[in-house]
């Protein structure tokens, strides 16, 4: 169930171009791969949907694109600072695959190392747009690392069940049958303010209660 | 104590039943005769103080929701105010005319996401009178020039009470691209930076015509509910202060034990009546 409660910052760590954001876990459960969480931003009238990269014993980790005033403020705060956590929300990956191959790009690889972990370790691909954004590659040991203009799915090996997250060109270039976890503005994460609508397979998809991970039709 | 209510359109009760139930009322997302689908994404982006949306009034349409919804949100248990919306005064009033025990219609006439009914205000209103006994909440927007006349004109058409304020038309850009970011271009202005404008349409509303009003924009602590009830508001709606904290009822709630609303309530009275200027 999700929960709403004030987290302590234990650290945040630059990782490259990104920083990884540690709270003390208190009595949030960190929910399925691929769930998000709503992180209060210092400063800002909304929460910013981010979902959980890390969950090490009672601490959560969030990586972050300082990329608006929103994750700016989340990649400055300070040990001791605190700010509300409401979750965990949305529907995570099926993880009951059969030869799983995580994908992710740029960011959007802030879900895969909490999903490696649950599925011990499949193979995985992660593509940056630069060497420094690259360096967040280190979350994801053993990972094959490509750099644009590579693409993921320039190196995209066949017969993989692919869990992917990432730009939304990237996801919409990935065969079918995959599972997605996709990316929209959101103001609650649950389901109040029809602000996160996608158009998936024709259809507008509230994403925080009908995702953020979607399976595409095989 | 006053009611404490959610603004229509911020809040699925079906979804977060939990939310709903901290409040003295649902007010439903605007109903309209046919289903919407809404506006293409991208639909809501954060501004300095607040956020804009262009949801596009996205419901299921009259009928789905009279067949569907209305049941299952009837098992909450809770005071349901449907907000019925339209183009012209025939589609409020044939929603109207459906809808029976529930604790209050407000009709939705300052949707900044679609194009404006073709009739007014009191047109509307007249048409809704004449098709239920239900109490008729009129929304309004504060984006007139006299909001406190379109009030006048409401209640000389029936409306029982008032609901103000709705979002105003805003927009923003993308700094890198100078583009909107929203796909519809504009979008309703919430938040912080909408309450002074609400407290005004409010306190000016209540002096024209002393109708009961659900007051709302930018309310989210205790302090901003005594303002509203300050200005002539019996009841309070939360908008995007349920976005940002699902417990925001519960928590105002609680910061709100012990003030006497009675008596913030009788001096928005002797705050809004003419006064005498020595001469």
């Amino acid at each position: 169930m999700p929960r709403r409660e004030r987290l302590s910052v234990v650290g945040v760590e630059p990782v490259g171009a990104y920083a990884l954001l540690r709270l003390a876990r208190g009595g949030i459960d960190p929910g399925t791969p691929g769930q998000f969480f709503m992180l209060e931003a210092p400063g800002r009238v909304l929460p910013r949907p981010l979902s959980l990269c890390l969950a090490p014993p009672a601490e959560l980790h969030f990586l972050i694109d300082p990329i608006g005033p929103g994750t700016e403020a989340l990649s400055l705060l300070a040990r001791g600072d605190t700010i509300a956590v409401y979750g965990p929300l949305g529907n995570g990956f099926e993880l009951g695959v059969e030869r799983p191959l995580l994908v992710g790009g740029g960011i959007g690889m802030a879900p895969l190392p909490y999903l490696a972990e649950a599925l011990r370790f499949p193979p995985a691909i992660l593509g940056f747009r630069s060497e420094r954004h690259a360096e967040a590659a280190a979350l994801m040991p053993g990972a094959e690392v490509v750099i644009d203009p590579v693409f993921v799915t320039d190196v995209l090996p066949a017969g993989y069940d692919v869990l992917a997250c990432g730009p939304e060109a990237m996801l919409r270039a990935l065969p079918p049958g995959a599972q997605l976890a996709w990316e929209a503005p959101m103001a609650c994460g649950y389901g109040a303010c029809y602000g996160c609508a996608v158009e998936i397979e024709g259809e507008l998809k509230r994403l925080c209660v009908e995702g953020p991970v979607l399976a595409t039709a095989a | 104590m006053q009611r404490l209510l959610n603004a229509s359109g911020c809040l699925d009760a079906l979804v977060a039943p939990e939310v709903a139930r901290q409040l003295d009322g649902f007010v439903t997302k605007t109903i309209t005769p046919l289903p919407r689908e809404g506006n293409a994404p991208p639909r809501i982006a954060e501004t300095a103080h607040g956020m804009l949306n262009a949801i596009g009034l996205a419901n299921p349409g009259r009928g789905r929701f009279l067949a569907e919804h209305l049941p299952r949100l009837r098992e909450l248990g809770l005071p349901l105010w449907i907000s019925v919306g339209g183009f012209c005064a025939g589609d409020f009033a044939e929603t109207c005319a459906e809808l029976a025990d529930v604790e209050a219609v407000e009709l939705n006439l300052s949707c900044p996401n679609v194009d404006e009914a073709a009739d007014s205000a009191a047109e509307i209103v007249a048409a809704c009178r004449s098709a239920t006994p239900l109490p008729l909440y009129a929304k309004l927007s504060a984006a007139h020039a006299d909001v406190a006349e379109v009030a006048r004109a409401v209640a000389d058409a029936g409306a029982d009470g008032l609901s103000l304020i709705n979002t105003l038309r805003g927009l923003t850009l993308d700094p890198h691209t100078h583009l909107p970011v929203l796909a519809r271009g504009s979008g309703g202005l919430s938040g912080p930076s909408l309450k002074p404008v609400a407290l005004h349409a409010v306190h000016a509303c209540y002096a024209a015509t002393h109708l009961p009003i659900v007051g709302m924009g930018g309310v989210a602590s205790a302090q901003d509910v005594v303002d509203m009830v300050a200005c002539g508001a019996r009841d309070v709606a939360l908008g995007t202060a349920l976005f940002a904290d699902p417990e925001a009822p519960r928590r105002i709630r609680g910061e709100l034990s012990g003030v006497d609303f009675e008596g913030v309530f009788a001096r928005a009275h002797v705050a809004t009546s003419p006064r005498v200027v020595a001469v």
